[in-house]
């Protein structure tokens, strides 16, 4: 499990002329961060990295702000027609990105969203969006009733309790969500794929691809490409551990 | 209580999810249906050409060869990525030195993107100044060109696919292993079942609608294999590694066949949707519940 991982590090350090040395070694005393600075410099590295901020941070916000929202009406609230707008949402649970691929891309041209954060962003949001419902509606569903029934006294609107009562006391289940969002989103990539051509608006899964095919030798380089992308994600992953678990548990399908 | 309002903030909360969900999911899902009866190639108007996509599809060599190719790293991920997610999880279910660090280890590659991944594996099976052929000399094999070779393209992509996502397994595997008490055990300990046959005879059926639940999901995610073959070999050598995903984004963004692409689209969500259907009556047969 780790050799790769260890190999990947020690790949990114080496210089040029200990790549192609057989047999290879992990650790040579020559370790430099040259294929650092030389990807920064011949690729537009760090662009591609704050492409790749924008895009999740919106995604996740988004996200989060969208499926509490919904959340809590399915939980919370009485109106009509609720149980089979529900399972309408369900539905969309079923609906992999691949199989609305063409039109959404249709879409994105007439829209001229194309080479757009907003044309990265929404699709990549919207295909989570069924199941954090499904997600926060179980976590707002366990609220005591009591709780809002005093505030509902006191002449709160459902607004008032959705942001002063009922948000707070699901946190476990937002941070849940949140990871899995942030994942995806940074993780991404057919979607990215699509709808960007433009080098500057690629996120790093796209622009790294893109990398190795016009350097596709320079192993150090695109090894470095490779640890300055996972870095963040694992940093989120270690110091939020449980919600990973959690979230992959139930969410269960990946992209 | 106050539930006069109920219904404007019921309209107010769902709102952004209903228009997301319309316009980018609901939307083009329709779209496809109706797209998949044109030809339309974005640049001229559309043309409408009935079920003929569908029919050219099933004539499509191309078409049987990427489910072909499909349905190879199925045969060949599924079974292995399950397998070796139980040994370890049963590992890891005992009291193991260093447990927090090893599930840590293991789920590096489940949380970073196939991208990342499938480029590390493809510089790992380089087939000269990789680490796998390198490894493989030590034991006096001599490797082969993998990625380059027709018959071991597909095996180095399902053994990528399995070590990225072996954690993933390893970990819903163990947490149905923690439900099964503790007592089954010690009593079959007690009437002189060793642990082979204690696996065998308790683990396991106790533990069949935890790997049923691994089962559906692997094979949904595996038909929409993708991004690792995309990286690592494009479909190539000579389209030995060519998926049903691929044929979909090709005939999409690079031959401008939208009516086409959508029959595509439309043929893997029903073969998604046959395979949990058929896997929902099979449960009922094969899965032991208490």
């Amino acid at each position: 499990m780790v050799i790769p991982l260890a190999w990947m590090i020690s790949t990114s350090l080496k210089p040029d002329a200990q790549l192609l040395v057989f047999p290879p070694r992990l650790v040579t005393s020559q370790m430099t961060l040259a294929a650092y600075t030389r990807l920064f410099e011949l690729f537009p590295m760090a662009r591609m990295f704050f492409n790749s901020v924008i895009v999740t941070i919106t995604a996740t916000i988004g996200q989060l702000v969208v499926c509490s929202m919904a959340a809590y009406a399915f939980a919370r609230i009485q109106f009509w027609g609720k149980t089979l707008l529900f399972l309408m949402f369900l539905g969309t649970l079923m609906v992999p990105l691949q199989v609305i691929l063409t039109p959404l891309f249709i879409e994105m041209r007439i829209l001229g969203w194309v080479n757009t954060y907003a044309g990265i962003i929404l699709p990549t949001m919207t295909i989570r969006v069924a199941f954090g419902v499904f997600l926060l509606r179980q976590a707002f569903a366990l609220i005591p009733r009591a709780l809002e029934e005093s505030a509902f006294m006191d002449g709160a609107s459902h607004g008032t309790i959705f942001a002063r009562i009922a948000l707070p006391l699901v946190r476990p289940a937002l941070a849940t969500l949140m990871v899995l969002a942030f994942m995806d989103a940074w993780n991404s990539f057919l979607w990215p794929l699509l709808v960007v051509r433009d080098t500057n608006m690629m996120t790093l899964p796209v622009g790294l691809s893109a990398l190795h095919g016009r350097y596709s030798t320079a192993w150090n380089m695109v090894m470095a490409g490779v640890v300055i992308s996972v870095v963040p994600i694992i940093i989120l992953f270690m110091s939020a551990q449980r919600y990973f678990v959690e979230g992959l548990a139930r969410a269960g399908i990946k992209e | 209580m106050n539930y006069r309002n109920d219904r404007k903030w019921a309209v107010i909360f769902l709102t952004p999810a209903i228009l997301l969900l319309l316009a980018f999911m609901a939307g083009p899902v329709i779209a496809s249906f109706v797209l998949s009866l044109f030809e339309w190639d974005l640049l001229t108007p559309p043309n409408w050409v009935g079920i003929a996509n569908f029919v050219e599809l099933f004539r499509d060599a191309e078409f049987y060869r990427s489910l072909g190719n499909t349905l190879t790293f199925i045969i060949g991920y599924v079974p292995v990525v399950i397998a070796a997610g139980l040994v370890i999880a049963v590992m890891m279910n005992q009291a193991l030195p260093a447990r927090t660090l090893l599930r840590t280890a293991f789920f590096i590659p489940v949380v970073s993107s196939w991208v990342a991944v499938a480029l590390l594996w493809k510089w790992l099976f380089n087939p000269r100044y990789g680490l796998v052929n390198y490894a493989l000399s030590l034991l006096g094999v001599s490797g082969p060109a993998w990625l380059f070779d027709p018959n071991w393209a597909m095996p180095a992509i399902i053994i990528t696919s399995v070590w990225k996502d072996i954690g993933f397994v390893m970990m819903i595997l163990l947490s149905g292993l923690q439900e099964i008490p503790k007592n089954y055990h010690e009593a079959a300990a007690i009437d002189g079942a060793g642990p082979v046959r204690v696996f065998f005879s308790i683990t396991l059926p106790l533990l069949t609608s935890t790997i049923f639940f691994v089962l559906i999901i692997s094979l949904i995610n595996s038909f929409q294999v993708f991004d690792q073959v995309w990286v690592m070999t494009g479909g190539g050598p000579a389209g030995a590694t060519s998926v049903l995903v691929q044929q979909i984004y090709l005939n999409a963004a690079r031959y401008g066949q939208m009516g086409y692409a959508s029959a595509l689209s439309l043929v893997l969500f029903a073969i998604i949707l046959m395979v949990t259907v058929a896997q929902m009556r099979l449960q009922k047969r094969w899965v032991h519940s208490e």
